[in-house]
């Protein structure tokens, strides 16, 4: 393998963009595939089939064997609110797999006494969350219920393409966030991807079985969009 | 700003940089990776390792078990600059029980890093 291939692969890496290493096995010669740059690559049906699942595997394509070694990033979760609700999200989180941020910029609530293990920011969204680089890997969930605190933030979300995107509030609340979002410029479309009110509809009552309800629907819609 | 940060390491980061940058310093390297498992392989598909020129090494494809045999083979990759594609299985299952615990096979596939 090149070495600039490498420092390539590397620099896709550390951008936290989706990248496919393929290594013809026999020979050695290796190349590397984008999602854009998917169309026309002789193991284009195994490398598309990484990128859904995440997993690398040996594959057929022409006339021998290649080994697609996928990159996807990591998926995210970041929380507005060091609130009851994020105490339980942020466990149930680590036992998945989801790497947490918690911020929430009122120095009480965010104190790692209550959140020990996650990594934690107690400062306003839009101060913490550009240098976080939220993505279409990134979930993103705004539990405050404060509009000072939960719309900068929700704003960000949204222009970030965070795959998905959860707001808690009752539907009156939430109708009133939409009126606010759509008056700083936001279409129909954009914000009907705020999942409200948050969370699969399993009747959750505690802090702890809204998480549930809340991990279940990121889960959801991450493996669909995997799928799909 | 107050920043509370733990939890495990980004061991697949480090050990691709680690390749670069063991090469960019002018070191003899070859990336090991774990392209096919059968049975209850310790370290998933898509794993790596890697060597330099003198058996130094990052990551893990067995989780201990056949490094020193990868590593040995990673060594005349680096001298050859020829790939090798190596496979570890279980040659005697009573011995692999008392010595190994994992008791699957695996590929590995060795590039020289040019």
């Amino acid at each position: 393998m090149d070495l600039a291939l490498l420092s390539t692969l590397n620099r896709h890496r550390a951008a936290r963009e989706a990248v496919a290493l393929v290594t013809d096995l026999a020979s050695g010669a290796a190349r590397l595939v984008t999602p854009e740059s998917l169309a026309g690559d002789p193991a284009a049906e195994a490398v598309a089939e990484a990128f859904r699942t995440g997993k690398s595997s040996t594959a057929t394509a022409g006339d021998g064997d290649v080994f697609v070694d996928v990159h996807v990033p990591p998926v995210r979760l970041i929380v507005i609110g060091a609130v009851h609700i994020s105490q339980a999200l942020a466990e149930m989180a680590r036992l998945v797999e989801l790497d947490c941020t918690l911020i929430d910029p009122r120095e009480a609530f965010a104190t790692p006494e209550r959140f020990p293990n996650v990594r934690l920011i107690a400062e306003w969204p839009d101060v913490a969350l550009p240098p976080l680089r939220p993505d279409r890997y990134t979930a993103f969930v705004a539990l405050t219920h404060d509009p000072k605190i939960d719309d900068p933030a929700l704003t960000i979300a949204l222009k970030a393409g965070c795959f998905y995107i959860g707001a808690l509030g009752s539907r009156k609340t939430h109708a009133r966030r939409l009126e606010r979002l759509a008056a700083a410029g936001f279409s129909e479309g954009e914000l009907a991807r705020i999942r409200a009110p948050i969370g699969l509809d399993i009747g959750a009552v505690s802090p702890a079985e809204i998480a549930v309800s809340i991990l279940a629907e990121i889960i959801g819609t991450q493996r669909q969009r995997r799928r799909g | 700003m107050s920043e509370h940060v733990a939890g495990g390491l980004a061991t697949e980061t480090e050990i691709l940089a680690t390749a670069e940058a063991w090469r960019k310093a002018g070191r003899g390297v070859a990336l090991a990776t774990v392209t096919e498992t059968w049975g209850s392989a310790p370290r998933p598909v898509g794993s790596h390792l890697v060597i330099d020129g003198e058996g130094n090494f990052l990551g893990s494809v067995s989780g201990g078990c056949v490094e020193g045999a990868v590593v040995t083979e990673a060594i005349d990759v680096i001298a050859s600059g020829v790939p090798k594609l190596l496979e570890f299985g279980v040659a005697d299952e009573t011995a692999w029980r008392v010595g190994l615990s994992c008791g699957g096979r695996i590929a590995v596939h060795v590039v020289p890093v040019n």
